[in-house]
């Protein structure tokens, strides 16, 4: 595949600076060398099944993957009889969705979630329609937030599961857990909420906002790919119909053998995070807002989605009015950004989250995902911003539609003539 | 772990090789989703494109029939659950020897589940298969694996299938256990599905591959993103996966392994009265010995000879602790106490003379004493 035709940014001038600078954070997260370090000993000598119970290969083999579950539980105030490892948040979303539906479809049939839920949420959902389950999509206000009235009129007596987002993927914005839970325990439904771009982002007590069942993934919070977890509430215990049948590891709940490499990998993950998210979180809030700031000061019609309060640090997603998205990607082939979901990303349908949010569609396509994280430096973020600016500035020179709005023509009152 | 420790349960999990930790260190650094289109994951998705085609060339099958798992029981459960779920199979047919991924996988499938039985030796009855197959509605998924995991007794794939074709029934042959270890050819078996494991070949653990003729649908476990063709949404274990295609790579690299478990079985037929070889009458893996001592539990010698610095299995490693007699024996028509006698010791890449030595004198060692103590007080040894 080309890599583009946008022009370089004198980068020799820059030499702490590597490039492409990776700013798709949301995509997937690169992995922290304190990670690789802590899993290395388990791909060479550690290599036991973790359940053999019967030599000291296997034992030790295990004893990493329990300290590696705790380590999962502490960062969400969880009890490590609550984490069941999977092989990431798309599985995790699956196994929580379709097993507490189809465990109590006896009893419950309805299910509510949210119109910007990730697609593997929202595929499931449509699934269990078909199933027989009655599914509850509920729109979002124009910052991406649900309404809590909308949920409140959506959640009925026959309501088993609301499932609702911690941070959306696109956007960055974070749904109020804790009072979406209390809504659902109003009415006796089970709350999940697919964290997988929240752990390790923002603050999550599993008690305190009484969550039920919780989506994590590995390669979202500097960990590897390949493996996520489920937390599963114990008191009152929320039981579920397993997907995978077999050596019933995992409680029951998920056969297969785990990968203690890969558990370790996530565990020492969740430590870091714990340790280290609060001054992450501030150092990452600086470097994205110096980066909307200087943008801003030098593009105008420029418009962040989503609402600017309630959202994690690391995420801006940017409109640029009169660019059209595919060519300024394609122009800046330093920033390794993307137009939305890295799960929907070789489609050039418009996000159905925008969308969602009630951007029109010819703005919607001018959309850029910018993914700032851990180790985003300050250097990058400048020469990120002077790329977008010249970027957008020179396709705005180009364009048609920037020349007659400066010119003071309302796009919108124009008739298009049919071609 | 002490340095000298002797590990001998290759077929739970074989130690991975330097090259498949080389290929994971390689890939945990390239940092991109696959699904993303830029460079970054433009790398990652050459990875995992890399690591099919060696899979697929162990597997005698074309790279766009290799479907990456978590691992051999995801493998088996979209092969089984996934048939079913998508209508292309309305009945099952396991034989009694399958793993529990297979076994349970099928029960949870929600369909007719019948058992074909096996003989003595651990071989499925053909004729039994013929019989089964005539006797229900609908099209039949069968699945024999290629190798059992406790005795290594190769099944007839090729006979199976011919006589399921016969019947217009699928096959889905669990070759778990046998990659690596003997010919593997995915056209020639002419089955329609076949799931593999890593970390049984010197690959990483949680990773696995259902491989799947081109036009046999299945109907995914999970549901999402349309990664591996659709039929397992989800980002891709990248790690795992280039590691899983550079131990595909060095699979066949494998010492001889025929004469170390020969001798095995030899010296410990000779020195302990009463020990028994199983499936020893049938085609096995060159790696694996199923051994009982009659009346000694299983978990008694493992744990002895982990105390000897010598790591050996006790039937399926899968069975989270619960103590039970083999289920593989039990099939294979032995009595209760025999099954719970059975240990297994497996071979792989990295067995040298040195561990067998090692394991022979802990052994014989270890049963002369269980022997003697058990003609001294029976009783005890009943109540242990």
């Amino acid at each position: 595949m080309a890599d583009g035709t946008g022009e370089t940014v004198a980068a020799e001038s820059r030499p702490n600076i590597h490039l492409p600078i990776y700013l798709d954070y949301q995509a997937t997260t690169p992995l922290d060398p304190r990670v690789l370090d802590a899993m290395m000993p388990y791909f060479t000598g550690k290599f036991g099944n973790p359940h053999s119970r019967s030599h000291s290969y296997g034992w030790e083999a295990e004893e990493a993957v329990e300290a590696a579950r705790e380590e999962v539980a502490k960062l969400i105030g969880a009890d490590p009889r609550e984490v069941i490892f999977t092989s990431g948040a798309t599985e995790s979303n699956n196994l929580a969705i379709k097993g507490v539906a189809l465990f109590n479809k006896d009893r419950r049939n309805e299910i509510v979630t949210v119109v910007t839920e990730h697609k593997c949420v929202l595929d499931t959902c449509r699934h269990l329609e078909q199933e027989g389950f009655k599914v509850t999509y509920l729109p979002v206000q124009q910052n991406g937030l649900i309404d809590l009235d909308d949920l409140r009129a959506a959640v009925t007596e026959k309501t088993v599961l609301v499932s609702v987002m911690a941070v959306n993927n696109e956007i960055g914005v974070v749904q109020p857990l804790a009072e979406i839970a209390k809504i659902a325990h109003e009415k006796g439904a089970y709350f999940h909420t697919d964290a997988a771009q929240g752990v390790g982002k923002i603050p999550l007590d599993v008690n305190a906002m009484g969550i039920d069942l919780m989506s994590i993934s590995g390669h979202k919070v500097y960990g590897p790919k390949g493996i996520g977890a489920l937390f599963v509430r114990r008191k009152p215990r929320v039981r579920l119909v397993a997907q995978m049948n077999g050596g019933g590891q995992e409680r029951g709940m998920r056969s297969g053998t785990l990968s203690p490499a890969l558990c370790v990998g996530i565990g020492e993950a969740c430590r870091i995070a714990r340790e280290e998210m609060t001054a992450d979180n501030e150092r990452i809030r600086h470097l994205a807002h110096k980066f909307y700031e200087t943008v801003k000061a030098k593009l105008p019609d420029i418009y962040v989605n989503g609402d600017l309060e309630q959202r994690i640090p690391g995420n801006l997603n940017i409109s640029f009015a009169y660019v059209e998205g595919e060519s300024l990607i394609m122009g800046i082939k330093d920033l390794a950004v993307s137009s939305g979901s890295a799960c929907t990303s070789a489609s050039l349908e418009p996000s159905y989250v925008l969308r969602a949010l009630g951007v029109e569609e010819e703005l919607a396509h001018t959309s850029i995902r910018f993914g700032f994280g851990r180790f985003t430096t300050e250097a990058e973020i400048d020469y990120a911003a002077d790329t977008i600016v010249k970027r957008v500035s020179k396709l705005r020179e180009m364009s048609p539609l920037w020349e007659m709005v400066q010119e003071g023509i309302d796009i919108k009152s124009i008739q298009w003539a049919d071609h | 772990m002490n340095a000298v420790a002797t590990y001998l349960d290759y077929n739970a999990g074989a130690p991975a090789r330097p090259a498949v930790v080389e290929a994971m260190v390689a890939a945990l650094s390239i940092g991109g989703n696959p699904s993303s289109v830029h460079r970054a994951g433009r790398l990652a998705r050459r990875a995992i494109e890399e690591a099919r085609d060696a899979v697929a060339a162990l597997a005698g099958a074309e790279a766009s029939e290799v479907i990456f798992t978590s691992g051999g029981t995801e493998a088996n459960n979209l092969a089984l659950q996934g048939a079913v779920l998508a209508g292309t199979a309305r009945r099952l047919l396991v034989s009694a020897v399958e793993h529990d991924s297979v076994r349970a996988g099928a029960e949870g499938a929600g369909v007719a589940v019948a058992v074909i039985p096996v003989d003595r030796e651990g071989v499925v009855d053909l004729e039994a298969l013929d019989r089964l197959l005539g006797q229900g509605d609908g099209t039949a998924l069968v699945s024999v694996m290629l190798a059992n995991n406790e005795t290594g007794v190769i099944q007839p794939v090729a006979e199976v299938a011919r006589i399921a074709r016969a019947h217009g029934a699928l096959v889905h042959c669990d070759a778990v256990q046998a990659a690596g270890k003997t010919g593997l050819d995915f056209s020639s078996l002419d089955v329609d599905m076949m799931s593999l494991s890593a970390h049984k070949i010197g690959g990483p653990a949680g990773v696995g591959a259902l491989v799947k003729r081109a036009g046999i649908e299945l109907r995914p476990l999970s549901l999402g993103g349309g990664q591996e063709y659709g039929r397992r949404p989800g980002t891709e274990n990248l790690a795992g996966i280039a590691g899983f295609g550079a131990a595909a790579k060095l699979a066949g690299e494998m010492p001889e392994l025929a004469p170390l478990r020969d001798r095995i079985e030899r010296e410990v037929l000779a020195a302990v009265p009463g020990a028994r070889v199983f499936g020893a009458g049938a085609a096995r893996l060159d790696n694996t010995s199923c051994l009982g001592l009659t009346d000694v539990k299983a978990e008694t010698q493992v744990m002895a000879m982990d105390l000897a610095g010598v790591s050996i299995g006790a039937g399926a490693a899968c069975s989270s602790g619960k103590v039970r007699p083999s289920p593989v024996l039990i099939a294979m028509g032995e009595d209760e106490a025999t099954a719970r006698s059975a240990i297994r010791i497996s071979l792989g890449w990295a067995t040298k003379v040195g561990d067998v030595d090692r394991f022979l004198a802990a052994y014989i060692e270890f049963a002369g004493r269980a022997l003697a103590a058990r003609s001294a007080s029976r009783k005890e040894f009943n109540h242990g």
